[in-house]
C-alpha cells in the first residue's frame, strides 16, 4: 500500500512520472516547473528510473523530440510554464494534430512581460485551442492523481491524444502538502507497464505524419480532431471511475462545494480554489447562500455539466487569472457566458480578474466577490463590468 | 451528401499515409502554365537539365535522350534557364 507522506507538489508530479515508467523525457527547466524535471533527472541518473532524458536548447525543442519519441511509440513525459510554454505553443498544435499521447505538465506561470515568474493562468490560457486536453490540479494530491492518469486517457486507443495536467506555479508547485502515494505493484494494476502503440513511426511499416493537406482536406483533418478531443471526455469519465474503484479517489468533471441551495456561485480553476472554500464557510456562517465550483476538466469543456449544475443559480462569479485581451473579460467567464447563451434559465454571469502574476487571492477578495455575486442574484439584474480584483487605479 | 473524396470517418487518423511512396500519385504537372518543350537537334546530353529539375522530372529514355516527364514537372522553366544550348524552350500550355 501506498503511504502517507509529505511532500512538495512538483516532486509529487516527478514521483508520478517515474512510477509511470516513462521511456522518454524532454525538458528544458523553467521556473516554477524546475523542481518537477530536477527531481526526474535524478530519478534517471541514480538509476531508479530507466528512461531517456532528453537535454534540449529550448521548449520548442523539448516538444519537438517529445513528438519524435512518441510517434515512434515512446511513453513520453515533459513539462514547462509561461514563456517556455509560449515558445512550444507551434508544437503543441503538431502533437495534438498527429495524434500522440505526450503528457505535460504545466506549471502555470505568468506572461512577459513584464518578467515575472509567479503565477497565473495566462501561459495555458494562450494555448488553450491546441487541441489538448486539460485538466487543472488544485493540490500534491491531484496532480499526482491527475498525472498518472493522464498516462491512461492519452494512450486510450480511442483517445489519442496529448495531456496537459496544469497547476498554480508556486502556490500550487512550491507548497509542501500530505500525498497518500500509491506503490509500483498499484500503479501497475492500474497503468500498463509500457505504452502499446497503435499507430507509430518505424521502419518496419513506413508511414508518413503531417503531410501536406490542400483546401480540399484540411476541413475534414481539423473536425477530425475536434470529435476526438470531444469524444475522449467518456474516456477520461472511465479513466477516472476506474482509478477511483482501485484507491478510493473519485474525480468529476467540476467539483462543487456548498452549492445545493446557493443563489450563487463562484467558478475557479486550480489552487486557489481552496481559499475560496475558506471564504465560502465565512460567508454561509453569515447565513449567504453561495457555493464554490471547481473546473477541473477544461478541455474538452464539461459543457451539459457546467449546464447542469449552472442553470440551477441565479448569478455566478467567473473568477479568471487570465486575460483575454480586448475587453471580453476572463476566457474561463467567456466560455460559461458562451454555453449558456440559449438556456431558458440562464444566470447572470459576472467577470472578476484576480491573481495576476504571483499575487494572492485571498479570503477578503473571496468575499467581496461573493458579496457582489449575491447581490446581482437578488436584483436579478446586472450592470457588472469586468472587474479586477485589488487593482491599483 | 456522397462523393468519393475522403470524409472525416474514412481518413486515416491524423492524415497519417501508411503506403510509402505515394507522392509518386500526386500528379504534380497539374500546377503547370508552361510546358518546356525540348529540341533534340540543339541537345547535346550534357544532363544540366537532369541536374537542375527540383522535382526529379528530366528522365534518360530508352534511346539516350533527355526527356521530360510532363506528369510531374510543375514548369518552373529552371532546365530551360540552366540549358547552355537553348535547347528547351518555355512554351504556354493551351487552354
Amino acid at each position: 500500500m501506498g503511504k502517507r507522506i509529505s511532500i512538495e507538489c512538483a516532486h509529487a508530479a516527478s514521483l508520478a512520472v517515474k512510477l509511470a515508467n516513462v521511456d522518454v523525457i524532454a525538458a528544458y527547466p523553467i521556473t516554477p516547473q524546475t523542481h518537477i524535471v530536477e527531481r526526474l533527472a535524478e530519478y534517471v541518473a541514480n538509476g531508479e528510473l530507466d528512461a531517456e532524458y532528453i537535454n534540449v536548447e529550448s521548449e520548442h525543442s523539448a516538444m519537438s523530440a517529445c513528438i519524435g519519441a512518441s510517434a515512434a511509440g515512446a511513453r513520453v513525459y515533459t513539462s514547462t510554464a509561461g514563456q517556455g510554454l509560449a515558445l512550444m505553443h507551434e508544437m503543441l498544435f503538431i502533437a495534438a494534430g498527429n495524434r500522440l499521447p505526450i503528457v505535460m505538465g504545466v506549471a502555470n506561470r505568468s506572461l512577459s512581460p513584464n518578467l515575472n515568474i509567479w503565477g497565473d493562468q495566462s501561459d495555458m490560457m494562450a494555448s488553450r485551442d491546441c487541441g489538448w486536453i486539460q485538466i487543472y490540479a488544485e493540490n500534491a494530491q491531484e496532480v499526482f492523481d491527475h498525472t498518472l492518469q493522464a498516462f491512461k486517457i492519452a494512450e486510450d486507443e480511442r483517445v489519442l491524444l496529448p495531456v496537459a495536467v496544469c497547476f498554480d506555479g508556486f502556490h500550487v508547485t512550491h507548497v509542501i502538502e500530505p500525498l497518500i502515494t500509491l506503490d509500483q505493484e498499484e500503479v501497475d494494476r492500474f497503468l500498463p507497464k509500457h505504452r502499446k502503440a497503435v499507430y507509430k513511426l518505424t521502419p518496419d511499416q513506413p508511414s508518413t505524419w503531417g503531410p501536406v493537406a490542400g483546401p480540399d482536406i484540411q476541413t475534414e483533418l481539423k473536425v477530425q480532431n475536434e470529435w476526438a478531443l470531444n469524444s475522449s471526455k467518456d474516456v477520461i469519465l472511465e479513466v477516472w471511475r476506474e482509478f477511483g474503484d482501485l484507491f478510493g479517489r473519485y474525480y468529476a468533471p467540476l467539483e462543487t462545494y456548498k452549492v445545493e441551495d446557493a443563489d450563487a456561485v463562484i467558478l475557479i480553476l486550480g489552487g486557489f480554489a481552496g481559499t475560496g472554500r475558506v471564504a465560502i464557510d465565512k460567508m454561509r456562517e453569515e447565513g449567504k447562500k453561495i457555493g464554490l465550483v471547481k473546473l477541473r476538466l477544461y478541455r474538452p469543456f464539461p459543457i451539459q455539466e457546467v449546464k447542469d449544475l449552472l442553470t440551477r443559480v441565479k448569478a455566478v462569479a467567473v473568477v479568471d487569472r487570465a486575460i483575454s485581451a480586448g475587453g471580453l473579460g476572463g476566457p474561463v467567464y467567456g466560455d460559461i457566458r458562451n454555453i449558456l447563451y440559449d438556456e431558458e434559465h440562464r444566470p447572470k454571469v459576472l467577470s472578476f480578474i484576480a491573481g495576476l502574476g504571483g499575487r494572492d487571492i485571498t479570503v477578503k477578495d473571496f468575499k467581496r466577490i461573493g458579496e457582489k455575486v449575491l447581490d446581482v442574484a437578488a436584483k436579478g439584474h446586472s450592470e457588472h463590468k469586468v472587474d479586477f480584483i485589488q487593482v491599483r487605479i | 451528401m456522397t462523393t468519393d473524396k475522403p470524409t472525416v470517418k474514412n481518413l486515416p487518423i491524423a492524415g497519417i499515409i501508411f503506403v510509402p511512396g505515394s507522392a509518386k500519385e500526386y500528379n504534380t504537372g497539374a500546377f503547370r502554365s508552361q510546358k518546356p518543350i525540348l529540341d533534340a537537334k540543339l541537345c547535346t546530353k550534357c544532363g544540366m537539365c537532369w541536374v537542375y529539375c527540383p522535382d526529379g522530372a528530366v528522365f534518360v529514355n530508352s534511346e539516350g535522350m533527355y526527356e521530360i516527364n510532363l506528369k510531374y514537372c510543375k514548369g518552373c522553366g529552371i532546365c530551360s534557364e540552366e540549358c547552355a544550348r537553348k535547347a528547351i524552350k518555355m512554351v504556354d500550355e493551351e487552354e
